[in-house]
């Protein structure tokens, strides 16, 4: 990995003239300034360069400063996957020409995120293909994330105003063509677990062409951050990827607190790890089960749901709810675990061992479930990492990048532990990952026990966590913290921070700005989905209608995080 | 029901049907059961409740528990979860319900056979929840009728499993909106369905 000034350095070499790009210091991560005419020359060296080589474009995102001459600011992450650095690049645009080149012919994974930037602020992204709205219905009038957006303002959509490509409606019928037919998949269906809905053109049974319309659980989670005090994002973070909680707020107190420059006691570093990763296991087990079932085998669903619920008892016991649990807060854990709580995961971990084995044994070799996911929806490592793909689906596709151990936190690079990389990149290679990978996160599990030690499980800097309550009764600065705390709410130092974590379904970014307010400025969620699921409509081409069940399964696409 | 002493006369109930139902006991006897036959039917149909998961969100992965085999659903009589519409007589919206989704659970609603009872699972289709935002219906009863609320973020499923039973007991007391729609169709004149 080049140092910060090493790679400043390259970047700047590439503009001779010494135009360009700035550098903003004191950031996070390398931040450089770019002029918008610069950007698609900065963007294809920053990819081709060997010394360089930023193959992933993790998140592109709008940020609005109404005060500012230059309102708008488009914000890129980039992350280089084999020298491992990291590169954020913002561009100022003016209100009246928020105009900037698009990326999409560099990174393939520009095509939603642009699209996103512009139904959220309006920022026209020039030579985008399909530069429409992408979370919001056809009929909303404005940009919901703009400062000046009154969060309460909504549109009506009415039955004929619903979105259908214009290809869709038209009948092409040529000789060639034995049958060709519409099908809209979605956005209630059985087999999209949730609301996502998949437009396709078939020839026979063979799709010849999709396309793939979110947004139908868009609930606003990026503005209603804006108008909640730091804490109170918490319980909405659960709600991102609904399968597994834990791991959404324990990546976005991470963020906070590494704005805020706390770092939770070790006790509460510690649960939040095991927690985190039998999230993961619950994740992947509903990901697996629902899947199978997709395929016809129902059976391995019911054996493994007894394991998840044995996971949600203990969270229960934990945190008081099953689902969405809420048990982070910055700068800790907002109780202890229960007594018991060791006991109860141990019990835990051999129940889950032996559901995996059992469903391995029901799974792994069965022909009808290797006829149908075998060389099935096959995607190279060159074009995950270009379509943004991360975690488990990317692995399957045999790059084993993995957040945990390229960039750890919460101690990971002290575990013993390994990510399971498949070279298939076809569904059987993806189930086969997330199996390994619920075993290693028993591993991590059982380590995690073993460190277990007794202490505070919340930070004690009282700028942002509360004061125990017989200190509050007894001292005076206390109390005035107490005071301050609940009236006023944590205030986090104005400044940025991109943090990320390995979620179930790959890299989970949290982007939040501050203004030094009690309340987030722009939080901006990567979410793992979002890039996945843009690949799908190109997969699709020319399977069969029943192998789009067999992929989407695979995927595992949680609206949740995907429209937030 | 009513079981007269021997030798009293037997009273004779004109049902909604138009007749009386009588049975000889062993004793001599005569049980009567009179009943009207919509009682009858919606005694039926409370049993046998065929639902539509319209999941969208968190609910939709606690209504997953639901059906299992832990919380199994199946012992209260409502466990054949159809996917198609025209199939199900019970609408459990569970998960937020946002402006671009509303037309499709409209439409979903619609092409329900009747008669038809909506659970609402979950603060969000309830009220919105805590989405209260741009994009976001504030409560499905926007849009359409809604029988039961279910509270809760997610519900546990011991209270999803409440309102199903809850839902059973008003369709046999002739609660549910269809059936005072019926109702008062029928006492008015109107003919046809609600």
């Amino acid at each position: 990995m080049a140092t910060r000034e090493a790679l400043l350095e390259t970047i700047r070499s590439l503009f001779p003239d010494g135009s360009g790009v700035a550098e903003d210091a004191g950031c996070d991560v390398l931040t450089v300034r770019s002029d918008r005419t610069a950007l698609p020359h900065l963007a294809q060296r920053l990819k081709n360069d060997p010394s360089l080589d930023f193959d992933l474009l993790a998140d592109v995102c709008g940020v609005d400063y109404p005060d500012r001459s230059e309102r708008f600011e488009v914000v890129y992450h980039l992350a280089s996957l084999t020298h491992g650095h990291r590169l954020r690049i913002r561009v100022p645009l003016r209100e009246d020409d928020a105009t900037l080149p698009s990326l999409i012919g560099v990174w393939k994974s520009a095509d939603w995120f642009e699209r996103e930037a512009f139904d959220m602020f309006g920022i026209i992204f020039d030579g985008h293909p399909n530069l429409r709205r992408i979370l919001c219905h056809p009929s909303f009038r404005g940009h919901a994330l703009r400062k000046d957006y009154d969060p309460g303002q909504r549109w009506l959509l009415r039955e004929g105003e619903q979105y259908e490509p214009a290809w869709a409606r038209d009948v092409r019928e040529d000789d060639d063509h034995f049958e060709t037919q519409i099908l809209n998949l979605g956005p209630s269906h059985p087999a999209t677990h949730g609301t996502l809905r998949v437009i396709a053109r078939l020839d026979g049974e063979i799709i010849t062409q999709a396309e793939v319309e979110i947004g139908y659980l868009h609930r606003c989670f990026e503005k209603m951050a804006e108008s909640h005090t730091w804490n109170q994002v918490i319980p909405y973070t659960d709600r991102l990827n609904y399968c597994s909680p834990m791991i959404n707020g324990v990546g976005y107190a991470l963020a906070v607190e590494r704005l805020l420059g706390v770092t939770a006691p070790p006790r509460a570093e510690t649960i939040r790890l095991i927690l985190s990763e039998l999230s993961r296991i619950m994740d992947h087990i509903v990901c697996i089960g629902a899947n199978l079932n997709d395929l016809g085998a129902m059976t391995p669903f019911l054996y493994m749901y007894e394991a998840r619920e044995e996971i949600y008892s203990v969270l229960e016991a934990c945190a008081g709810g099953r689902l969405t649990i809420s048990y982070v807060r910055i700068g800790g854990l907002a109780n202890d675990v229960p007594a018991g709580f060791e006991d109860a995961v141990r019990y835990l971990i051999g129940k889950v061992t032996r559901v995996v084995d059992d469903m391995e044994r029901l799974i792994t070799k069965n022909r009808i479930f290797r006829d149908r996911t075998e060389g099935i929806g096959v995607l190279s490592a060159v074009d995950a990492v270009n379509w943004g793909w991360t975690g488990p689906c990317l692995r399957a596709s045999g790059v084993g990048y993995d957040v945990r151990k390229a960039h750890p936190y919460l101690g990971y690079e002290t575990y013993d532990f390994q990510v399971p990389v498949a070279t298939g990149g076809d569904t059987l290679a993806r189930y086969l990952v997330r199996v390994e990978e619920i075993r290693q996160s028993l591993r991590l599990v059982d380590q995690g026990l073993a460190r277990l030690a007794p202490g505070p499980i919340i930070s004690d800097d009282h700028r942002v966590a509360l004061p125990a309550k017989d200190k509050v009764y007894t001292e005076m600065e206390s109390l005035i913290w107490h005071f301050k705390l609940i009236m006023d709410g944590m205030k986090v130092p104005a400044g940025e921070v991109y943090g990320f974590t390995e979620g179930a379904n790959g890299e989970l970014g949290f982007y939040i700005v501050s203004d030094g307010g009690g309340k987030p400025y722009r939080i901006k969620v990567r979410p793992p989905c979002f890039a996945i699921f843009q690949a799908y409509p190109e997969m699709l081409q020319g399977r069969m209608i029943a192998d789009s069940v067999a992929i989407l399964g695979s995927l595992n696409i949680i609206a949740g995080e995907l429209d937030r | 029901m009513a079981r007269p002493k021997s030798g009293q006369e037997l009273p004779v109930m004109n049902t909604a049907a138009g007749g009386t139902a009588a049975a000889r006991q062993p004793d001599g006897s005569n049980v009567f059961l009179t009943t009207r036959l919509e009682h009858v039917l919606d005694s039926a149909r409370a049993n046998s409740l065929w639902p539509f998961p319209f999941g969208t969100a968190c609910c939709a992965i606690e209504f997953m528990s639901v059906v299992m085999s832990h919380y199994d659903l199946s012992r209260f009589g409502a466990e054949v979860v159809r996917f198609s519409p025209r199939q199900s007589d019970l609408l459990i919206v569970a998960g937020t319900v946002t402006d671009k989704m509303a037309p499709v659970m409209v439409r979903i609603y619609e092409q329900m056979a009747e008669p038809k009872y909506v659970i609402s699972m979950g603060a969000c289709a309830c009220t919105g929840g805590f989405y209260r935002a741009y994009h976001v219906v504030q409560g499905i009863d926007e849009f359409i009728p809604v029988d039961i609320y279910v509270p809760g973020c997610p519900p546990t499923p011991e209270a999803l499993l409440t309102g199903v039973v809850s839902l059973q007991e008003m369709i046999r007391r002739g609660e549910t909106h269809y059936q005072r729609m019926a109702a008062a169709a029928k006492a008015g004149g109107v003919h046809g369905d609600a």
